[in-house]
């Protein structure tokens, strides 16, 4: 933008970099959602031919530790949010003490996914001999269990490094001129694994609960 | 108004270094941001793929030649035309226009410095190459025998070749696409120069768009369907085994569903590269501008429904057939009004035939009759009579090859001077081109006859009755391989000795024409200002005036 580099009248702008950070994410999230969108639409398919066999092995989904889990993501997705809050009005401590318990919520919701998964194995749902469920075709509701849940931990720990990222940058003493734009766009990264979660939640917790 | 296409002045090549001259050491290609150099190293590496494809076509074709097993078993039969498809689609055809052109033209035409995301075209190169030798690993050792479709439940329980090397090659490679889609969907939303409104587009950048729009939404259904096979075959969680309430349909659906779309990120690419080269060359407007635009994003959008024509002997229900089929049939009408569209733009050109205008002519003819091959293929009853036949294999190599390779090999000799800065020799062009176009032609059109006959794909013995076109075809296919081989000798050399080329040596309209060639590492050295719409080879009223852009640069 300084005259001193260019000596021709008109120079090249930055243009408006927040709306092309942004814009490139959220054209990002929509691969993430085509891409959870494609287990999905297994899911249902699968589940519309075998309804009772799912209905039955949903009950062994590990229902406290899945709502546990649950708790812990909306928290951090509020903490992320009450973090852009502090970004805009300047309050950096509190910004990155946000940045610090979404963190440490997400790391807590891998722990809890590793514990659900240990007792998921210690009760045969994996795959294998000795499955617990009568029906066969529960195996593929706990098919679609461990790809979704699993691919789901991984962009967790994908938005733990991004999340990361933007504590270290913000625990520096000046803060880079794009900081609101790399925080905002790593937020909608981390409020996009929680939505998915929403969704997985309602599909592998709830269902068949209500009988 | 009327005397000038762009406000901008061409710059002399003296004012400022060229992208090639910007740095000689490797590092200052490998860890390049610039859009022009990662554009060259992706021409680098899609043409290291093409040949590994190509030498996989021609090791079948000549096997081909007799009824009977020559030097190939059945299996390394199989092995090879998995090969052959995964390469081609994966690692060549989805690249080759994009991820080259588009990623040396995108900025420049739109009067931009760069891509929006610099750091991430180079990113996406790595990752490309990266899925590149992990797929080639797989071919190292041993190769895969399910064919570039990985149908389930071969592919997930009784396949013992090497599924999962080559699905994690493609889903690498599928981040690279991604992240080429996001970036040009976010440059043409953002980079855009002064003046250059949405409708001055050229159609080249918004065939780019499109595609990314189909990049962005399709290929991640793709990593879905091969993750899915990876969990399956690796983990063993029965997705698609129907004894533990899985379903191998399943996967065909989701398969098909970037699949399809998939050959719209193949074609809608090269109709952008023809509608350059064919206003170019005949002096005129494009007919219809606002429709090819239109025609366009109606390709991409209804390219999204059409998948279930892939299935109609799959068992799905006639209600779903009969959908599918019409939904095939409207994808159809965008793609016959820009053919339309073309010809009209002919209409009282000036038509010249150097070589980019022989392939884009080829390029027509050909995709006219691949896209009419598809109505039959639509149709479904004929549809069940050549389902998985050499009348399919055919007409996806007219879109496929006669439409994008056609196009690719038209912008290639049309930007040559633009990348390069130098001129190539004609009359060997304009003979590849037209060995290219009879080549193709001797190569596919007796799979259109024998398919319909009822000669099966994916066969290498075959009933004597069918040789003498599969004779013909490979007598053909020796053709092309020499049209494909020629441009390596006469481009290397004008690449060496070539003259240099002026800024514009086509005469044509369109930004990248009003920088220098090659263009300077920032493309131009004062922001362009747009005023105009493109393609002005005449005045609006009259087509015979064509004084001013004629008078020549």
């Amino acid at each position: 933008m300084s005259g001193a580099t260019l000596i021709t009248e008109r120079s090249w702008g930055e243009g408006d970099q927040e709306f092309r950070a942004s814009l490139g994410m959220w054209v990002f999230l929509a691969t993430e959602i085509l891409f959870f969108g494609g287990l999905f639409l297994a899911y249902a398919e699968l589940r519309s031919q075998n309804v009772e066999a799912f209905d039955e092995a949903g009950k062994h989904a590990n229902f406290f530790f899945g709502t546990l889990n649950t708790i812990l993501l909306i928290t951090s997705s509020f903490m992320m949010t009450i973090a852009l809050v502090c970004s805009d009005k300047g309050d950096r401590s509190l910004l990155r003490a946000m940045l610090l318990v979404t963190l440490a919520l997400g790391v807590g919701f891998l722990l809890c996914k590793g514990l659900e998964y240990r007792s998921d194995l210690q009760e045969h749902l994996g795959p294998g001999r000795n499955f617990p469920v009568r029906l066969p075709a529960a195996q593929a509701f706990f098919a679609m269990y461990w790809a979704m849940t699993g691919l789901h931990a991984v962009h967790l720990t994908v938005g733990l490094g991004v999340v990361g990222r933007v504590w270290l940058i913000a625990r520096r003493p000046v803060w880079p001129e794009n900081f609101h734009r790399t925080l905002h766009v790593s937020a909608l990264y981390w409020h996009l694994i929680d939505v998915i979660w929403m969704m997985l939640y309602s599909i592998f917790y709830l269902v068949g609960r209500a009988t | 108004m009327t005397d000038a296409t762009f406000d901008a002045v061409p710059e002399r090549s003296s004012s400022a270094p060229s992208y090639l001259e910007d740095g000689h050491t490797v590092a200052s290609w490998l860890f390049t941001t610039d859009h022009k150099r990662i554009a060259i190293l992706y021409a680098a590496g899609i043409t290291f793929f093409f040949f590994i494809g190509g030498a996989a076509a021609t090791l079948m074709r000549l096997e081909l030649v007799t009824p009977y097993a020559n030097f190939l078993s059945p299996d390394e039969y199989n092995r090879l035309f998995t090969l052959h498809g995964v390469i081609m689609v994966w690692f060549f055809l989805i690249p080759s226009i994009p991820a080259v052109m588009g990623n040396f033209l995108l900025p420049l035409m739109i009067g931009a410095r760069d891509v929006a995301f610099p750091r991430l075209n180079l990113v996406s190169w790595y990752v490309y190459i990266f899925g590149g030798i992990v797929t080639l690993y797989s071919l190292v050792a041993g190769g895969v025998d399910t064919g570039w479709t990985f149908y389930t439940p071969f592919s997930t329980m009784f396949s013992n070749s090497h599924v999962l090397a080559a699905a994690a090659g493609i889903f690498i490679a599928g981040f690279s696409t991604i992240a080429t889609g996001v970036n040009f969907i976010t440059t043409v939303h953002t980079e855009r120069t002064e003046g250059m409104t949405w409708f001055r587009l050229p159609l080249f950048v918004w065939a780019m768009y499109a595609t990314s729009i189909v990049m962005v939404l399709a290929t991640p259904v793709l990593a879905a369907s091969l993750l899915m096979i990876v969990c399956e075959r690796l983990f063993h969680l029965p997705i698609f085994n129907p004894d533990t309430g899985g379903d191998p349909l399943l996967f065909q659906h989701l398969f098909w569903f970037y699949s399809h779309p998939a050959v719209y990120i193949m074609i809608l690419p090269a109709m952008g590269v023809v509608s350059e080269i064919i206003a170019c060359f005949a002096r005129r407007q494009i007919f219809g501008y606002r429709f090819m635009v239109y025609a366009m994003i109606a390709i991409a959008g209804i390219g999204f429904f059409v998948w279930g024509h892939h299935m109609f002997v799959a068992g799905s229900s006639n209600y779903a057939n009969l959908v599918f089929s019409l939904l095939s049939f409207i994808v159809a009408v965008p793609s016959a009004i820009k053919v339309f569209n073309w010809t009209a733009s002919l209409y009282r050109g000036r038509i010249t035939f150097e070589a980019p205008m022989l392939y884009a002519l080829g390029f027509v003819g050909l995709f006219t009759v691949g896209g009419l091959t598809g109505l039959f293929l639509a149709m479904i009853p004929i549809d069940v009579h050549v389902t998985d036949t050499y009348f399919v294999i055919a007409h996806f190599h007219y879109i496929m090859v006669g439409g994008s390779v056609s196009a690719f090999f038209g912008g290639l000799h049309y930007w040559w001077p633009k990348v390069t800065g130098r001129l190539y020799h004609e009359g060997f062009a304009r003979f590849a081109a037209i060995l290219m176009f009879f080549g193709f032609n001797f190569t596919f059109f007796p799979q259109f006859i024998m398919g319909y006959a009822g000669m099966p794909r994916r066969y290498e013995v075959y009933p004597p009755v069918f040789q003498i076109y599969h004779v013909m075809s490979s007598a053909g296919a020796s053709v092309l391989a020499v049209a494909y081989l020629m441009p390596l000798f006469y481009l290397g050399w004008s690449l060496l000795h070539g003259e240099r080329s002026p800024p514009n040596p086509w005469r044509a309209t369109g930004l990248e024409w009003q920088t220098s060639s090659p263009p300077p590492k920032q493309n131009f050295l004062v922001p362009p200002r747009v005023a105009h719409g493109p393609y002005r080879y005449h005045a609006e009223q009259d087509p015979s005036d064509l004084a001013e852009i004629d008078s020549g640069r």
